[in-house]
């Protein structure tokens, strides 16, 4: 594995630091500590920029009109991207494009034109149903929600939890039981437009997060039609799931942002606060924070870094992967943690974004899979199947 | 919790405002004919939080209107949410917030 940055990612990385900086970090200073939106003029200038700088719709793949990054350049863009408040689940509010749901490009071509193609174009947005209030890890036999073959259609009865922009998307995946006799392949994704009678948002789910909330679902007779079903019926579970795992590096790789920026608040903190007559930087109960959290960054980022590096290559990469996940998640609220000691009572206030940084990691442990079923996929893949 | 803020309303005036904490929360005011005008919150930025919002609520509008409040460390996403059950019960925002709506706001349909 190639240690060393390229000129281009060097440029890139240097890039995005100095936007987010003189861009994001000021609009920042004027907003809510909790906020996850900026204004809608901003919002437009920004995006030009970012379109202006070529890599607008970061994540997308270039076949479909992304940037030409690679894996590890888009990791490491994730790292600088999420380096401000809102920057774990707001990474510079939006203004990179997102990618679409990574199901989506395994659409058939009429899925494509009316969903996939207008998300990209950043003129429809979606959200991801799966998790249900029996559980989230282990949704064959957690889903409860089921679909009927009536016609040309399915009926959708149910209800999902923990669906994040739900309230605010044009469309959605939404997981139902097709086949009650069986578990994982009894399961089929359909896209469910949320203008269609019987899909209600019940609620928002408050949590310690304070962007990108979580909302509750009822489907009520719910009709979709056959055309609406994502793949094959009873085959929910198979569609893209190397491009799922994939996805999860970067999501790794933002969670090191936000504690590398907490890092650097701690070193200058260090540097110019004194206590007992010297500064911080010299008691050597800081030192060692801050040397346990330079750890955690190395080791973390270097286990994302590997994935993405593996994944490129059309490598096995999913314990990578699970590794990169759940180091970094770890790691990164050990980090914030520590970094919330260092700076005292300002620590948990909302002047600083410490505090923000601190809740909302504390998700990233649970979302996407959380710790203990990373670890199952490494002791799988490690141990061998044979023993689970 | 419920969606709504089904608590009582209290007189918006300087003695029942005086009684509040400076918490992080939402709030409702109601005008003198008892609908329902706006929905605001104490944030972060908020200078002593729900009372110091209700002061310059009062301030601003002058006697004769009435308040209620949460309590809430979410008050960003509890603001939201309240923004979208009136949307959803009344078809529209409260009069006041249509003036300076929240860019994205959602669509609810709560029970």
């Amino acid at each position: 594995m190639e240690l060393g940055l390229s000129d281009e990612q060097r440029l890139l990385l240097q890039t995005v630091r100095r936007f987010v900086k003189e861009q994001i970090v000021p609009l920042e200073d004027k907003l809510d500590p909790d906020a996850d939106e900026i204004d809608p003029q901003d919002r437009d200038r920004l995006v030009a920029q970012v379109k202006d700088m070529g890599l607008y719709g970061l994540g997308i793949p270039a076949e479909y009109g992304g940037p030409a990054i690679d894996l590890v350049t888009e990791c490491l863009l994730a790292m600088e991207i999420s380096q401000h408040r809102a920057g774990l689940y707001a990474p510079c509010y939006g203004v990179f494009g997102g990618s679409s749901l990574a199901q989506l490009y395994e659409a058939s071509e009429d899925q494509k034109l009316r969903y996939l193609y207008p998300t990209l174009r950043g003129e429809k947005t979606a959200f991801f149903a799966l998790t249900e209030a029996t559980g989230g890890s282990d949704p064959a036999r957690a889903i409860r929600t089921t679909a009927v073959r009536d016609g040309d259609d399915w009926v959708i009865n149910g209800s999902k939890l923990f669906i994040s922009g739900a309230d605010q998307a044009d469309y959605g995946l939404v997981f139902a039981r097709t086949d009650p006799s069986q578990g994982r392949n009894g399961i089929t994704c359909f896209i469910v437009d949320t203008d269609t009678k019987g899909f209600y948002v019940r609620r928002v789910i408050h949590t310690l997060r304070s962007a990108d909330y979580a909302t509750e679902l009822e489907f009520e007779n719910l009709r979709v039609s056959h055309r609406n079903v994502l793949g094959e019926v009873n085959k929910g579970f198979t569609i893209a799931s190397d491009r799922v795992s994939r996805a999860r590096i970067p999501y790794a790789a933002a969670c090191l942002g936000v504690a590398m920026k907490a890092q650097e608040m701690s070193i200058d903190y260090a540097k110019t606060r004194k206590t007992f007559g010297d500064l911080l930087a010299t008691r050597q109960a800081i030192q060692w924070m801050i040397v346990d959290n330079e750890i955690d960054l190395r080791s973390a980022r270097w286990l994302v870094l590997e994935a993405a590096f593996k994944a490129e290559r059309g490598h096995p990469f999913a314990t990578e992967a699970a590794l990169a996940k759940l180091v970094a998640s770890e790691a990164a609220g050990r980090v914030v943690d520590k970094a919330i000691q260092i700076h005292g009572g300002n620590g948990v206030t909302k002047d600083l974004p410490l505090e923000r940084w601190y809740r909302e990691l504390r998700i990233r442990r649970i979302g996407e899979g959380p710790s203990e079923i990373q670890r199952l996929i490494v002791a799988r893949n490690v141990i061998g199947g044979a023993f689970h | 919790m419920s969606v709504r803020i089904n608590k009582a309303w209290m007189p918006l005036t300087l003695e029942s405002v005086k009684r509040l904490k400076g918490h992080l929360g939402v709030y409702q005011i109601q005008d003198t004919s008892g609908q329902l005008i706006f929905i605001g919150y104490a944030g972060g930025r908020s200078l002593f939080g729900l009372r110091g919002e209700l002061e310059r609520e009062l301030a601003s509008r002058g006697p004769g209107h009435n308040f209620r409040y949460e309590v809430s460390m979410q008050y960003m996403t509890r603001y939201k949410e309240l923004l979208m059950v009136h949307a959803a019960d009344h078809g529209e925002l409260p009069a006041d917030n249509r003036k300076f709506p929240p860019p994205r706001l959602g669509r609810m349909r709560p029970v």
